[in-house]
């Protein structure tokens, strides 16, 4: 614990204060500009100090602009992306919760199987199988439908991992087998005993769950063809190639590089807010399971 | 008995649904043509006689290497640098800086970068002149790509590694630090002596999870080579071959290959990790 090492132990070395000062602008910079972008003209972006802030009128300008694309398509993809990483969450929690709880706490053949199986696919990244995903859900006429990526979304093996490591950790065996001897069916039991005290693995799968299927830019991108379909991250990529500046083949339809900024602000911002209040959950999740030797 | 089967049942059946039919699709596609016949390895040779083939697998290998020595050296380094922070508020504020533009991860923070890197309004535009770049085509030419990608990875991602890494230092007894201190050992041979070799376990799962999610590589050249019109070929990546194979050159059966071989690679890694590493042996 840093606050019990011995005071010479906290001595300042000047280098790793500065080292850590260093990373800190890293780190910070980019988004202080991108916040202070938006409130910007193109001009002011380009002559001015690039760390100032602009005026409150050129942020509504900037806001008006970027409504107008498409006829307010961006609220359209941020309720998109709302719809597919919200339903997805409900569904990864129904799914892996009770999945977790059974790897964990009951006997059934082909357990141990499921278990190893789950670990390995957690360990793979979901977008190996984007292509022939297209192509199955191609094969049963789902393209373009919002459950095309809601269900994929919702297969979470690092959520049932979690759930597995929190049931077979937090809760005692014991307490089943009362709950078991008291007459207590094996849905009683999960409903009774081990749900009232899953709050936290909840809210940690439901994290790790938001903040993924939020960001996903390949998966979508594949399987939703038409831009009324896209989520934000997608849409993102749609506002790129409209700006003179970095696509000079750009239609009629040009967006500023402000306005862009400010689209990449409202495409963050729900991801923000859960990141400010959640570091203890990205610890306790990558964590899971060290505790257990 | 039955009760376990009916609390798993939705997971299988996603399981199935999104984990094996994709994978036998996959694999269906690879060794068929457009018909349906089976056709043997020569899916296979025509990916890999495919120019853009071999320079799409040398660009994610270069890019992982870039990426993965950055991410040991700077995540491990800094994680035992703000362990040695005893102000305990101005760790945890760093701790949140560090992590925060995790929010941006995807399109967002290659949207970031491309100002970043552009000399005309990036707030580095000095160092970027330092170096003799003047112009954005300049910053993002292609032998440039991999350590720009690293650096977008890298602002993205170091940081929830930084603060896991903190969290598996202050898991190690405090007494085995203290003891190594009252032996003599500096910071230094602390963290080399007793703290990295404890820290490895976790080293070995960040450096799995990020190799093999560094091999889909796909969302930055993607964007960076609509925004550079062309500086960046539009088949940088292996993801981005498979895609333009399948949606481009119309040729499913070529583009089940690379996924096939993707999936190769990381069932060989995660088989490896999971039955070497004891990591997961809670049960």
């Amino acid at each position: 614990m840093p606050t019990d090492a011995p005071a010479h132990l906290g001595r300042r070395n000047p280098l790793s204060t500065v080292v850590l000062a260093l990373f800190a602008l890293f780190f910070t910079v980019p988004v202080l500009w991108l916040v202070l972008a938006a409130t910007k003209t193109d001009d002011q972006l380009v002559h001015g100090n690039p760390l100032s802030f602009g005026s409150w009128a050129a942020l509504r300008a900037n806001w008006t602009a970027l409504t107008g694309f498409g006829d307010d398509v961006i609220f359209l993809w941020l309720r998109n992306s709302a719809v597919y990483a919200g339903l997805a969450l409900v569904i990864t929690l129904c799914v892996a919760v009770p999945a977790g709880y059974a790897l964990a706490l009951t006997e059934f053949r082909g357990r141990r199987t499921l278990l190893v199986v789950t670990l390995v696919v957690m360990i793979m990244p979901n977008s190996t199988l984007v292509v022939p995903l297209f192509l199955e859900v191609n094969a049963v006429g789902l393209i373009g439908s919002t459950w095309s990526v809601v269900l994929p979304y919702s297969f979470f093996p690092f959520g049932v991992y979690l759930a597995y490591i929190f049931f077979s950790t937090a809760l005692p065996r014991e307490l089943l087998a009362a709950a078991r001897l008291d007459g207590c069916s094996e849905l009683g039991v999960f409903r009774h005993v081990a749900l009232p005290l899953a709050a936290p693995v909840v809210a940690l799968v439901g994290f790790f769950s938001f903040v993924g299927n939020w960001t996903n830019y390949y998966l979508p991108y594949v399987l939703l063809p038409e831009s009324d379909q896209f989520p934000v991250q997608v849409g993102l990529g749609t506002l790129l190639a409209n700006v003179p500046q970095f696509n000079p083949t750009a239609g009629a339809l040009a967006v500023e590089r402000p306005q862009l900024a400010l689209a990449a602000l409202l495409a963050i911002a729900p991801v923000l807010v859960v990141f400010l209040f959640s570091q203890r959950f990205l610890v306790a999740g990558m964590l899971a399971g060290a505790t257990k030797e | 008995m039955r009760a376990g089967h009916g609390f798993v049942a939705p997971y299988m059946v996603l399981l199935v649904a999104f984990g094996v039919v994709p994978t036998v699709y996959a694999i269906y596609f690879a060794f068929t043509d457009a018909g349906g016949a089976f056709v043997g390895l020569a899916n296979f040779v025509a990916a890999a006689e495919d120019f853009r083939f071999v320079a799409a697998v040398g660009h994610v290998a270069l890019y992982l290497v870039f990426w993965l020595v950055t991410l040991v050296v700077f995540v491990v380094g800094l994680a035992l640098l703000l362990h040695r922070v005893t102000a305990r508020p101005v760790s945890r504020a760093l701790r949140l800086l560090y992590y925060v533009p995790g929010a941006l991860a995807g399109a967002a923070s290659v949207l970031v970068w491309l100002f970043m890197l552009d000399p005309a309004v990036s707030p580095a535009a000095f160092l970027l002149r330092a170096f003799g770049f003047d112009t954005f085509g300049q910053v993002v030419a292609p032998e440039h790509l991999p350590v720009l990608f690293t650096l977008m990875a890298f602002w993205t991602g170091a940081g929830g590694w930084i603060v896991v890494m903190y969290g598996a230092l202050n898991n190690i007894p405090a007494d085995l630090v203290e003891a190594a201190r009252i032996d003599g050992a500096g910071a230094w041979q602390t963290a080399r002596r007793v703290q990295i070799p404890l820290l490895r376990k976790w080293i070995v799962y960040m450096v799995i999870l990020t190799f093999a999610g560094g091999t889909q590589l796909f969302v930055e050249p993607q964007l960076l080579s609509q925004a550079s019109v062309g500086v960046a070929g539009r088949d940088y990546s292996l993801n981005q071959l498979s895609y333009d194979f399948a949606f481009q050159n119309d040729n499913v059966n070529t583009a089940a290959t690379i996924s096939v071989e993707l999936l190769v690679l990381g069932l060989v890694v995660a088989g490896l990790f999971v039955a070497r590493s004891r990591f997961f042996d809670a049960d």
